[in-house]
């Protein structure tokens, strides 16, 4: 097997410029977020200064092994993530590492992240952290029925498993879009993202002034960094992962950036309008409006 | 009085105040098999806490605290009056976000303790725990005058009158209660003092340990915890 460094290079740089994307994305959102408050809100090298701060904290505390290895296992999914997910359309180097049927292990990749934190959050200890993870767990598996769902649809629609195909069945204008062409499956995929993204009324599994922070309560410094990087990288893909499926991908940088960023603000705007759920009622909501969108959409076919 | 012997006197004395779930006590494990549980080893720390040196190159410890500085992250942890000063920092008027000011829920991930106002000793209990759980460089900011003599609880059978005592202070922000402009002049002086490098605290709280833990003694009657719990 040849190993293809020009490739690897491609992807290390790809993953500097999401990762940065995704800084910026979070700070602009919370600047949204202070305007529509009233208040001027933090610098806009806010997120870039908190790693740098996390980074730099000097003494570090572990619960065990797992407790470790959680905030690694988190980073390894967001990018695990990342390199199998088809940056750029129509580029030999912005592709990743993507290939026929990756549409499957993207899918695994956005459960495996959350088992992770889920080990290492638990070995903290902290009670909080026991309410998010058992929160997080069963709202993300009432996410994944109909985002399954509806990829399942996608992929009876374009007779194929992989995300480059599926990106390239949808060129020549947006009325060749999955948004315009499968409406069903993708509004069921839209309100599920809703919930992957975690932002209110979704975003009890954090829950701030509930459970002081859910999962992460125990991590600190380093550790912390290390959520936060992931958290960024992983939001960016997560809305490639949209605009691939439903948006007709990105034949260049800035369109991907345009489209990740209307995708991501597409769950801020819902959030700054609807408060939170309690569990229950969310994973009712999912099994409800979204379940029957995805089911229609296979029937449909 | 040597270290040793105050931590020995001291478990001897207040092995009375644990509560039930803190004494040692043999467990049956679903095998049949009796393990001695002993939570105050178990699940606390016995290390005692470590000095951590500035980073030695000059250049990357003065970028690293500018990031300090323009991250303060603050334990929402109110005592006392002065607790109700500190959500209207987060309101449009004077939106305290603008200056890298930001609360956290849990003392792991936060920097700054605000000692909004008088303390009672029950409360002064959980602010050594907070302030403990801290990781280190850490800041206090004491606000209002009980903080700094007692205020007008002076003479109070329940209240400590110096902080200082107890745990030590980065900013005394005086006033009997300072707006919160006041205490956002607290933030600005407290990042000078992080940005010249002088705010580095914690380390002297490790360095007089015994002296800051017989004081916390000396008031606190019923001492329940471990004498380190990070």
């Amino acid at each position: 097997m040849e190993i293809d460094f020009n490739k690897i290079l491609f992807a290390i740089i790809g993953l500097i410029i999401v990762l940065n994307w995704g800084l910026l994305m979070s700070s602009i959102m919370r600047k949204i977020g202070a305007r529509v408050a009233g208040r001027h809100g933090i610098p806009w090298f806010q997120p870039w200064v908190d790693l740098v701060k996390n980074y730099a904290i000097r003494s570090q505390i572990t619960h065990g092994v797992m407790f470790y290895l959680g905030p690694v296992f988190r980073l390894s999914g967001g990018v695990g993530l990342f390199l199998f997910m088809p940056m750029i359309f129509g580029s030999d180097l912005w592709i990743n590492f993507s290939f026929k049927g990756d549409i499957i292990l993207i899918l695994y990749f956005q459960f495996f992240g959350m088992l992770g934190m889920a080990l290492g959050a638990g070995e903290g200890g902290q009670p909080h952290s026991f309410i998010g993870i058992s929160r997080g767990l069963s709202q993300f598996t009432a996410i994944e029925v109909p985002m399954t769902l509806a990829v399942i649809s996608l992929a009876v629609q374009y007779q194929t498993l992989s995300i480059s195909d599926i990106v390239e069945a949808q060129q020549g204008g947006f009325m060749n879009w999955t948004i315009i062409t499968n409406p069903f499956a993708s509004i069921a995929a839209m309100l599920s993202l809703l919930g992957a993204f975690g932002h209110s009324p979704f975003n009890l599994v954090k829950a701030p002034n509930e459970i002081p922070i859910g999962p992460p309560t125990e991590y600190h410094g380093t550790y912390l960094g290390v959520l936060r990087t992931n958290a960024a990288i992983l939001h960016v893909v997560e809305a490639v992962l949209f605009m691939n499926l439903f948006f007709g991908g990105a034949g260049s940088w800035l369109e991907l950036i345009v489209k990740s960023f209307l995708i991501y603000f597409w769950s801020v705007f819902v959030g700054m309008v609807f408060p939170r759920f309690r569990i229950e009622q969310s994973v009712v909501w999912f099994l409800k409006v979204p379940l029957i969108l995805g089911i229609i959409a296979i029937i449909l076919l | 009085m040597t270290n040793d012997k105050l931590n020995k006197n001291q478990i001897e004395d207040v092995s009375k105040f644990f509560a039930p779930e803190n004494k040692k006590k043999n467990v049956e494990t679903p095998d049949g098999q009796i393990i001695e549980v002993n939570p105050l080893s178990d699940y606390f720390s016995e290390a005692r806490p470590k000095v951590h040196e500035p980073n030695s190159s000059k250049v990357v410890e003065t970028f690293l605290n500018w990031a300090r500085a323009e991250s303060l992250w603050v334990l929402g942890f109110g005592t006392g009056c002065g607790s109700i000063e500190i959500p209207p920092l987060l309101t449009p008027r004077f939106d305290a976000f603008r200056f890298g000011v930001q609360m956290r829920p849990t003392p792991r991930q936060s920097n700054v303790i605000i000692i909004s106002g008088y303390l009672a000793v029950k409360t002064l209990k959980r602010v050594i725990r907070s302030y403990e759980q801290m990781q280190n460089p850490k800041y206090v900011l004491a606000l209002g005058s009980c903080t700094i003599n007692g205020g007008m609880y002076f003479d109070s059978y329940n209240t400590i009158n110096r902080l200082d005592k107890y745990i030590p202070v980065d900013v005394y922000v005086a006033g009997c209660m300072p707006r919160p402009e006041a205490l956002l002049a607290g933030f600005m002086k407290l990042k000078e003092l992080i940005k010249a490098g002088k705010a580095e605290n914690a380390n002297k709280y490790v360095e007089n340990f015994d002296e800051y833990k017989a004081n916390q003694k000396k008031i606190i009657k019923d001492w329940n915890m471990p004498d380190y719990n990070w």
